[in-house]
């Protein structure tokens, strides 16, 4: 139990250090690892999405951090004890934290760029096809060098680029006695088309092949020729002269996009219309001693392993398992435990929606009383009294069903938690628009500052964050076998609601006693971070180590 | 639907209707070409044989660029054939990524013929018959024939 209550005292002396929602946190540089734990963090999912601001995308071209340099980034700082969080929380790596860099569509570029030129020169390739192979090889430049310097044809070949295209640009031809195989127009003014192949198509065709394929199947890199059987890739040479300006946006949009999908230590940030992406370590096979929540320039905080929504402290497969049992379970359970009621021989679940006690299973054929669950036999004739209670064989029979039942009263335990938190964030969320409102008005009324009415935001950012947290101890908690470890995971996960909950009730206050509490809810704002750190430091420490038993296999 | 597609399906059916491919019955409705009804005697050398089934072949709007629909309206045990009231089937040239402009209903129909003579487990729609297809070939062979009497007479 020595993890807990390291900071119950609040530091009151010095409320104008509390972290204010500095306006710096938005021009943050892109390109650089933010690994802080700063107390005011956004919290997660569509709080945020509406504060990107602008100036996040002129993002810092000169930070020219190579995408494979990502060992300079060792923020390899000493993990702060507990002990001397109480000041404030320093900008040091949490064990709960990963490193990641967070790149702009523009860096995505240069890196491409950069990769073709640099392999462009080794292959002596022009750089349209230096592209083309290194898509073809999945952007791993090492294999297509190998490639390329064994079997240089081999290689052009399996990438469609049978001949050096270096010679004759593509272009449209009129063709005598050209039938198209795919309209069966035929014409000597017929514009045609057709790549090194020969399989030659009237222009209109080859278009809207192409126009399907980027639109419509979202393809970019390995669109074929449409010839039948030919396997050789449409160029970027080829598809200039044929795709019209528009659907050549989309194009390059889906060529980027490929160069991040095949790179495993690249990811989207799956927030809407984001358009950054995530450097991350962490593989997957790491994924069952670390969460790796990382946190995109557009502030939506997401696992890098999985894409969904900051889930900390439960790793990946456990949040799989739980969002499918809920998925599969968490309505119809609360129904079944309301409505139902098992029978007492093949424990079918049964629903008696009216009518009389004597039930007959309809599997098993088991005859019972509703009302006693005891065998129908021994009711004779006058059950309408069902006196029954003491009997052996219906006490029996509510046993095994109380057994069964508890199975998913355990469940339902953890549930209702966990949908509570994620009901109280936005009911949390509600109250602090509303308040907002009002706080502009109490601003203009009282003449205070901007900057002093910002401790409402900082408490909603960490109601908001914590309650993301509570909501998946509960999940956690579930899978969880009991050892020594969960009764402190219990404690901590007890202080951060309580703390949370305190927090949530000053929140609620009506706008004018609010100023009044406004060290209060900051000393609250600032241990409930606290809280959080140290709940998800102990739970990320001994998953780390492989401490955690865990009822189910990951 | 566009002119062209227009076109090229009556091109199409002229073509099959020239070179049908044995064992095959082509039923075209002028009013609405894009869906084809076909008649399809099951192939002699296949478990199939002496049964008739009723296949449609739906043309979607972005024909030719997106490959024609197949499905069997006669239900039929066969691992690339889902077993339900679709009866439809996803391989080889009838799937988007697969499927080229230029490759035509016919190949298509003869596809369809090659596979009542031999499945292909391997790409099937159908994991469990698949699997029985591949381990027990007997049983296979026993429900494909029932199911022939049952419902392709």
């Amino acid at each position: 139990m020595t993890l807990k209550r390291a900071s119950d005292d609040i530091d009151r002396s010095e409320p104008a250090k509390k972290p204010t929602p500095d306006t710096t946190l938005h021009t943050a540089l892109p390109a650089t690892p933010l690994t802080t734990a700063s107390a005011n963090m956004d919290s997660d999912d569509e709080f945020n999405s509406s504060q990107v601001s602008d100036d996040e995308f002129m993002a810092d071209q000169d930070s020219d951090v190579s995408i494979e340099d990502d060992s300079d980034f060792d923020i390899d700082q000493d993990d702060v004890g507990f002990e001397s969080q109480d000041k404030d929380i320093k900008p040091t790596k949490q064990t709960y934290e990963v490193d990641f860099i967070v790149y702009s569509p523009d860096q995505i570029q240069g890196h491409q760029d950069k990769q073709v030129d640099e392999v462009s020169n080794i292959l002596g390739q022009p750089p349209e096809s230096t592209a083309i192979l290194l898509r073809h090889e999945r952007w791993n430049k090492e294999r297509l060098i190998d490639h390329y310097m064994e079997k240089q044809e081999e290689t052009l070949e399996s990438a469609g680029l049978g001949e050096t295209s270096t010679t004759n640009p593509p272009r449209l031809e009129h063709v005598k006695g050209f039938v198209c195989d795919i309209c069966c127009e035929d014409g000597p003014d017929l514009d045609t088309f057709a790549m090194r192949c020969g399989h030659r198509f009237c222009v209109d065709c080859y278009k809207q092949y192409l126009y399907t394929k980027i639109k419509d199947e979202g393809e970019a890199a390995r669109i074929r020729c449409p010839g039948d059987g030919c396997n050789r890739i449409v160029d970027h040479k080829s598809l200039d002269l044929l795709v019209s300006s528009d659907l050549q946006a989309r194009y390059h949009e889906l060529l980027m996009r490929t160069y991040v999908d095949d790179k495993e230590n690249l990811r989207w940030c799956p927030a809407p219309n984001c358009v950054y992406a995530i450097q991350c370590g962490v593989r997957d096979k790491d994924l069952i001693r670390t969460v790796p929540t990382v946190r995109c320039d557009c502030s939506h905080f997401f696992c890098f392993g999985c894409s969904l929504n900051d889930h900390q402290p439960a790793p990946c497969a456990l949040v799989r398992k739980w969002l499918k049992k809920c998925e599969d379970d968490s309505e119809t359970a609360n129904w079944i435990s309301a409505n139902t009621k098992e029978c007492p021989k093949c424990h079918s679940t049964i629903e008696k929606n009216g009518g009389c006690n004597h039930m007959t299973c309809r599997k098993c054929r088991n005859e019972f009383c509703w009302m006693c669950m005891g065998v129908w036999s021994e009711h004779g004739t006058s059950w309408y009294n069902c006196n029954r209670f003491e009997e052996k064989s219906g006490h029996d029979a509510r046993d095994a069903q109380a057994r069964s039942r508890q199975s998913l009263e355990r469940y339902l335990h953890y549930y209702n938690r966990f949908a509570n938190h994620e009901q109280s964030a936005k009911l949390d969320k509600d109250i602090y628009l509303k308040t907002e409102k009002k706080m502009t008005q109490l601003q203009n009324t009282t003449g205070m500052s901007w900057i002093e009415v910002q401790f409402l935001d900082a408490a909603s950012q960490a109601l908001q964050q914590c309650r993301q947290t509570l909501k998946w101890t509960y999940a956690f908690a579930y899978y969880l076998a009991r050892n020594n470890l969960t009764e402190i995971f219990e404690e901590n996960q007890k202080d951060l609601e309580m703390a949370v909950e305190n927090l949530s009730e000053m929140f609620e206050k009506p706008i004018d006693l609010l100023q009044g509490l406004k060290v209060e809810m900051m000393d609250k704002t600032s241990y409930c971070n606290k809280r959080r750190v140290i709940l998800l430091n102990d739970t990320a420490d001994n998953l780390q180590k492989g401490n955690w038993e865990f009822n189910v296999t990951l | 639907m566009s002119t062209g597609a227009k076109k090229r399906i009556m091109r199409e059916y002229g073509e099959c209707m020239s070179d049908t491919p044995p064992g095959m019955k082509i039923t075209f409705d002028e009013q609405n070409m894009t869906e084809w009804e076909i008649l399809l005697d099951g192939p002699e050398q296949s478990v199939y044989a002496g049964g008739h089934f009723k296949l449609k072949l739906t043309f979607p709007n972005e024909y030719p660029f997106k490959p024609p629909v197949v499905s069997f309206k006669t239900k039929i045990y066969h691992p690339n054939v889902s077993n339900d009231d679709k009866g439809s089937m996803c391989l080889g040239l009838l799937r988007p990524e697969e499927w080229k402009p230029p490759n035509k209903v016919v190949a298509v129909l003869r596809l369809i013929q090659t596979l009542l003579i031999e499945p292909n487990p391997d790409d099937a729609i159908e994991p469990s018959i698949a699997n029985e297809y591949k381990e027990n070939r007997k049983e296979f062979d026993k429900t494909a024939k029932d199911w022939v009497k049952r419902y392709a007479k």
